[in-house]
């Protein structure tokens, strides 16, 4: 019959129509973001605000790494070399102590050697720090805030949905353009 | 006893700040001590994003073939695995094209948001081809089809009603995930992703290769993600053991895309090689019920009622369409708790009105910036005021949807074949082995000279 022909025609036009327009739709969609994407940019990666951040220990624990990809950073040109570090001693501890008793890091990954006079230098051993912030809290309650806390790129997985983002308290943990990353490595506005 | 330390602190920390105020830096040393080079994070390490779009686009390539030209279940399968192992234990399940859904809509709402290409190409590619093959992504390349495919053990059959009205979860979640992710809330589709903490779970990348960038190698999870998450995971796979591919079937908002695209498609899966001989045997083969049986000769009920019920439901559909808008704009009001803001404000208005006691980090950490209340309500309210009016318009966007089935059920349409479902079939090629005239295709290829 005719008409049953007609209908599939029909059918047919509507489907050929539909897919015209789903592929429109889909290439306009890929070529905006494409065009907003000139220079190329690899994407996002997650990032630490240091200035926002309020060393809340939420870093350890939310990662889906373990231990968290989220570590304490130093930066020498900001330390004071202070001698009674509360970013390594407990500010509860007894006085005159200095044995291991008496210092804050539960991971032991702070390093301790004596310059000169009443100065230290501290470092961070990378692979026993686990990002629980107890020394970057000392450090900017008591001293200049020169150890904070930085994503490790090389550990992050870059989850699409960050675990500690939705955990962060003060929307420190943010996503930044993967190319900007330098600017944020070194405490922002403190260092040349 | 003593606390001593503290009070030597603040004169010290005094005494410091008197000599050289804030700021001033490490201190003059006398003797010839050179601070060390500061501890920065190490780079991220190289990915490979257009070796994974190349895997993308061949192993959609070879799906599509096996299952609409070769039509050999035995080679999906070992796609479907490769692909496992592949975008599921090496990748870590990340990148995928479901999540992809989440960065295209913040990208094109948020213009300071990079999507990379191949993000865009992991979004778009596996819908070209449902245009043109349909959801051949669904049976060979996924890897959260393929989890679930594999524990697939005693299928039972969902009644088409209850599937139906399940059917439309996919569209409410996509709604949702689009809405959370222009206003930068939050990835729910990733949060909840109940696969992935397994492909975590068993880093192939971390035993195998290590060193090679791509797979999640050094960095890989001794933890593999929450253990709500495995329990979720689990229960999904479980629950996939009776009812195939719950997830893809009744939750995936990907799969609701494909599934709509895949109605369009230019060609696409038949159970039968050349022609159907109506011998029923197919009936029972599909383990997600996407075989249609033909439609009887004549309608059971007297003359013209369809004709009423198609008018009625005609009717009814801009009403559904207002009914979706108006609970969307409700839902939005809801979903925007999730948002950062959003809840700084309501916390933030709570503790000024004293509606709670005490305060949290995040109200804390908003006083301490210095930034103005009006500020923050603005800018709250700005965000909550685009969740309402999203939320209305993809709740409206679901009313047409529900609306668009009503009328579907109403239209009498004739079938005088067993067909798969054109949105729901995942081209999985199991009801291939059912057909008899697929049996006699296959004999005709064994023979020497046969067609291939």
């Amino acid at each position: 019959m005719g008409e049953s022909e007609n209908k599939m025609t029909r059918r047919d036009l509507l489907r050929v129509g539909a897919r015209g327009a789903a592929a429109v739709a889909l290439g306009s969609a890929a070529g905006v973001l494409l065009a907003r994407n000139r220079d190329r940019a690899e994407g996002m990666v997650w990032q630490i605000d240091p200035d926002k951040c309020v060393a809340c220990g939420n870093c350890a624990t939310y990662c889906v790494l373990s231990p968290s990809a989220v570590k304490c950073a130093h930066t020498f040109g900001i330390c004071q070399y202070c001698e009674l570090c509360f970013a390594y001693f407990d500010p509860t501890a007894e006085a005159g102590k200095v044995g291991a008793e008496a210092q804050l890091c539960p991971a032991d990954a702070l390093n301790r050697k004596h310059v000169e006079g009443p100065y230290y230098e501290y470092t961070v051993r990378e692979d026993a720090c686990i990002g629980c912030a107890k020394c970057v809290k000392g450090c900017g309650t008591f001293g200049e805030g020169a150890m904070y806390l930085q994503v490790r790129h090389d550990r992050c997985l870059n989850c699409n949905d960050c675990a500690i983002a939705a955990a962060c308290p003060s929307g420190a943990f943010v996503r930044i353009r993967i190319d900007k990353v330098s600017d944020w490595l070194k405490r922002k506005g403190r260092l040349s | 006893m003593t606390r001593v330390l503290g009070i030597c602190a603040v004169v010290f920390f005094a005494a410091s700040a008197a000599a050289g105020g804030e700021g001033a830096g490490p201190p003059k040393f006398r003797g010839a001590y050179r601070a060390p080079p500061d501890q920065m994070p190490a780079a991220r390490p190289l990915d490979w994003p257009a070796l994974d779009v190349a895997v993308l686009a061949g192993a959609l390539a070879l799906a599509s073939y096996l299952a609409l030209r070769r039509r050999s279940r035995r080679g999906l399968v070992a796609l479907m695995l490769a692909s496992l192992l592949y975008f599921g234990f090496w990748r870590g399940g990340c990148v995928c094209p479901i999540g992809a859904i989440q960065n295209v809509s913040r990208g094109l709402f948020d213009p300071g948001y990079i999507v990379p290409w191949a993000v865009v190409a992991f979004f778009a590619l596996p819908l070209v081809t449902a245009l043109l093959f349909g959801r051949t992504f669904c049976a060979a390349v996924c890897p959260l089809g393929a989890i679930q495919d594999v524990v697939v053990i005693k299928p039972v059959k969902v009644p088409p009603a209850l599937a139906g009205a399940l059917g439309l979860l996919p569209w409410v979640y996509l709604s949702a995930a689009i809405l959370l992710a222009a206003t930068g809330s939050a990835f729910i589709i990733c949060r909840y992703d109940p696969f992935v903490s397994f492909f975590r779970l068993v880093p192939i990348g971390k035993w195998l290769a290590p060193s090679l960038p791509g797979g999640t190698g050094a960095t890989a999870p001794t933890l593999a993600g929450r253990t709500d998450l495995l329990v979720l995971g689990a229960s999904a796979l479980v629950i996939g053991m009776f009812v195939g591919r719950a997830y893809c079937r009744f939750v995936c908002p990907y799969g609701a895309l494909l599934g709509l695209l895949s109605r369009a498609s230019r060609w696409r899966v038949s159970i039968t090689p050349d022609e159907c001989i109506q011998c029923r045997l197919c009936e029972d083969a599909c383990p997600f019920g996407a075989i249609r049986a033909p439609t009887p000769e004549r309608s059971a009920g007297p003359m013209g009622q369809g004709k009423t019920r198609l008018a009625w439901m005609l009717a009814t559909w801009p009403i559904l369409i207002a009914a979706g808008a108006a609970v969307g704009w409700g839902a939005g009001w809801g979903l925007a708790g999730m948002n950062a803001e959003v809840n700084l404000a309501r916390r933030v208005w709570a503790e000024r009105n004293r509606k709670v006691d005490g305060t949290t980090d995040a109200s804390d950490a908003f006083r301490r910036t210095g930034r103005s209340y009006d500020d923050l309500y603005a800018s709250a309210n700005a965000v909550r005021d685009d969740f309402r009016l999203g939320g209305a318009l993809l709740g409206g966007f679901c009313g047409l949807l529900i609306g668009g089935r009503l009328v579907r059920l109403s239209v009498r349409r004739r079938r005088v074949d067993y067909e798969a479902d054109p949105a729901e079939c995942l081209a999985c090629g199991r009801c291939f082995a059912y057909c008899p005239r697929e049996h006699q295709r296959r004999k005709r290829r064994a023979q020497p000279g046969g067609p291939i």
